[in-house]
């Protein structure tokens, strides 16, 4: 099967503060570890998996520059055998559908039977892969948690629903499914898998070569962010602060007077 | 101003809990309009949801058909494309149902789509200002969203404060006859139930609960000496059980666990809203995390900024020697 993962480079959340800058209309990135965002490497392993199972290949895909290049190679390590890079000035401050779009034409050039994404990323808005289906009439399904191919251009998924439960749906080829983490145990990369796909060439693709439609870049987006801000707390916890000792004594006061201890 | 459609999510002839938020969130978009509601599915439990309904919006959208019996996205997006009208804004609750419908949905609607909306700002001429989070929660973003062509704005439960039902006045209007063919290329096949577990988390009044932070499997026996000390039980978040290191019955989450203990302590969590949607009946929630910023903190009645894997050793030692 040719399978399509599109993965997007990230600020890693786990591993920084994310704070405003200056001027309030962007976070202070300077510092930050950037990293493939988590859910794209669950579906990468999970395309893996199913071209060990069936044959076929895997390509990653993502709309960036050349920073982003980083998570692509990334990917590759992991085994992926190609990567292509979707940029162009013209597609900068594309809104959740100026993405899809831009990945929608660049899926019409391919013949793709399967198009995986993570259930979402950064920005948590879990949006472009349903989007992406519907741009190219193919069924979606997003937060699957497993997949089995079956006979005849078919596939038999899960989704993760509420408490724990899961629909099984069949569901026909091609289609776009956006993948959960926990659906699998993506494969270790180290440095040494990094090295040895340093120099392969990731082909750069530019709105020319695609034929993007109008959706794409600053002066399409109908959604655009205004600026950021620091959360207001809701009620916001009482800090307790001093050395541990101080701390815990506190606490355990506290958790006796809330039913905690007795 | 576009009139307003709140879609309904329902099981077993009964409203979710998000249908009154969304009335609320459409009236904080726009006042002056009653909100409309529009539900899908078929037979008694549909009949017996619009019936509800009445004393929320005034007008109740019933779309019914054999083919939406059980709420399947896909089908359910032909639906509502074939019945709202274009430039139509479509609330939709961000649940595991919304993610599945939404973004489709707009595009099948050519109108724009705002996720996980957590606060309206009003409306600026064509633009509706919405406020959202990003970065886990860390950071709020305003957002304009140009609303000429209608849009879809999914809204996350539990951010709008449910509006209160009036007498049942509403009027029922069947639009089942502008359906349209439904069929898809994706079959519900089966809903298999979460497997229980060792350990029934949700009997406990007291849970430490491990996310992230605990770093490694090996450091949750840290965690289990303190629920010992405090007749509690372990339990945690979605990344521990996507890691392999617990049992998915121990996830708290609105994917995982309802549980509705007297104290949580939230052990190395961020506290992203899907795990918060898990606690239920006002616990005294105790944070425990390195990062000031994390999201937990607004949530949580207490707040202890240490690093869990060298705290909660020494909290289940002072417990013991008391």
């Amino acid at each position: 099967m040719e399978i399509l993962v599109c993965a997007k480079r990230v600020p890693d959340t786990s591993e920084n503060e994310i704070e405003l800058n200056a001027a309030g209309n962007d976070i202070e990135r300077g510092d930050l570890v950037y990293s493939v965002n988590e859910a794209d490497n669950y579906a990468v392993e999970e395309a893996l998996e199913i071209v060990e199972r069936t044959g076929g290949t895997v390509t990653v895909v993502t709309v960036g520059d050349d920073d982003d290049e980083e998570i692509l190679r990334r990917e590759m390590a992991m085994g992926a055998k190609q990567a292509v890079l979707l940029s162009d000035e013209a597609f900068e401050g594309s809104d959740g559908r100026g993405i899809a779009s831009i990945l929608a034409a660049f899926v019409r050039k391919g013949h793709y039977e399967l198009i995986l994404t993570g259930v979402q990323a950064d920005d948590g808005a879990a949006q472009v892969g349903g989007m992406l289906a519907a741009m190219l009439d193919c069924p979606f399904a997003s937060l699957v948690t497993s997949i089995e191919v079956l006979e005849g251009g078919k596939l038999k998924i899960g989704r993760e629903i509420e408490g724990g439960n899961k629909e099984l749906y069949e569901i026909d080829l091609p289609c776009v499914l956006s993948i959960q983490t926990g659906i699998n145990e993506p494969r270790y990369v180290g440095m040494r898998g990094i090295r040895q796909v340093a120099s392969v060439p990731i082909p750069t693709l530019h709105k020319a070569d695609l034929g993007v439609n109008g959706f794409a870049g600053k002066a399409a987006a109908r959604v655009t962010r205004t600026d950021y801000f620091t959360p207001t707390a809701g009620h916001g916890a009482e800090m307790l602060t001093g050395n541990h000792d101080e701390i815990i004594g506190k606490l355990i006061e506290l958790l006796k007077s809330k039913g905690g201890l007795t | 101003m576009a009139r307003i459609f709140a879609y309904i999510v329902h099981k077993s002839g009964v409203a979710d809990d998000s249908a009154a938020e969304l009335a609320a969130a459409a009236r904080q978009i726009d006042a002056a309009q009653s909100p409309a509601a529009v539900v899908t599915g078929w037979g008694a439990d549909l009949d017996a949801v619009c019936e509800s309904l009445r004393s929320t919006f005034s007008e109740v959208w019933k779309i019914a058909h054999e083919a939406l019996a059980y709420p399947n996205a896909e089908i359910v997006r032909q639906a509502l494309v074939n019945v709202l009208p274009a430039g139509s804004l479509v609330l939709v609750p961000h649940a595991h149902f919304g993610t599945d419908l939404s973004p489709g949905l707009s595009v099948k609607m050519k109108a724009a789509y705002v996720p996980d909306v957590v606060g309206i700002d009003g409306v600026d001429g064509a633009a509706l200002k919405l406020v959202r989070q990003e970065f886990g929660g860390q950071l709020s973003a305003h957002i304009r969203c140009d609303i000429s062509s209608g849009a879809v704005i999914s809204i996350r439960p539990g951010a709008f404060k449910a509006l209160a039902g009036g007498a049942a006045a509403g009027q029922v209007v069947d639009k089942s006859s502008s359906a349209g063919t439904l069929v898809s290329k994706r079959r519900y096949l089966e809903t298999v139930a979460a497997e229980t577990g060792d350990v029934d988390i949700t009997k406990y009044p007291v849970l430490v609960s491990v996310g992230r932070g605990i770093q490694e499997p090996d450091n949750i026996p840290i965690a289990q000496e303190l629920a010992d000390a405090l007749g509690g039980a372990v339990s945690c978040s979605r990344p521990v059980v996507d890691a392999k290191w617990m049992a998915k019955s121990r996830q708290v989450g609105s994917s995982g666990q309802t549980v509705k203990p007297k104290v949580y302590l939230a052990c190395g969590i961020s506290g992203s809203f899907q795990h918060l949607a898990g606690i239920k009946g006002n616990p005294f929630i105790v944070a425990i995390n390195k990062n000031p910023k994390a999201p937990i903190f607004r949530a949580a009645d207490i707040g202890i900024v240490a690093d869990i894997l060298e705290f909660l050793p020494e909290l289940t030692q002072s417990i013991r020697e008391r």
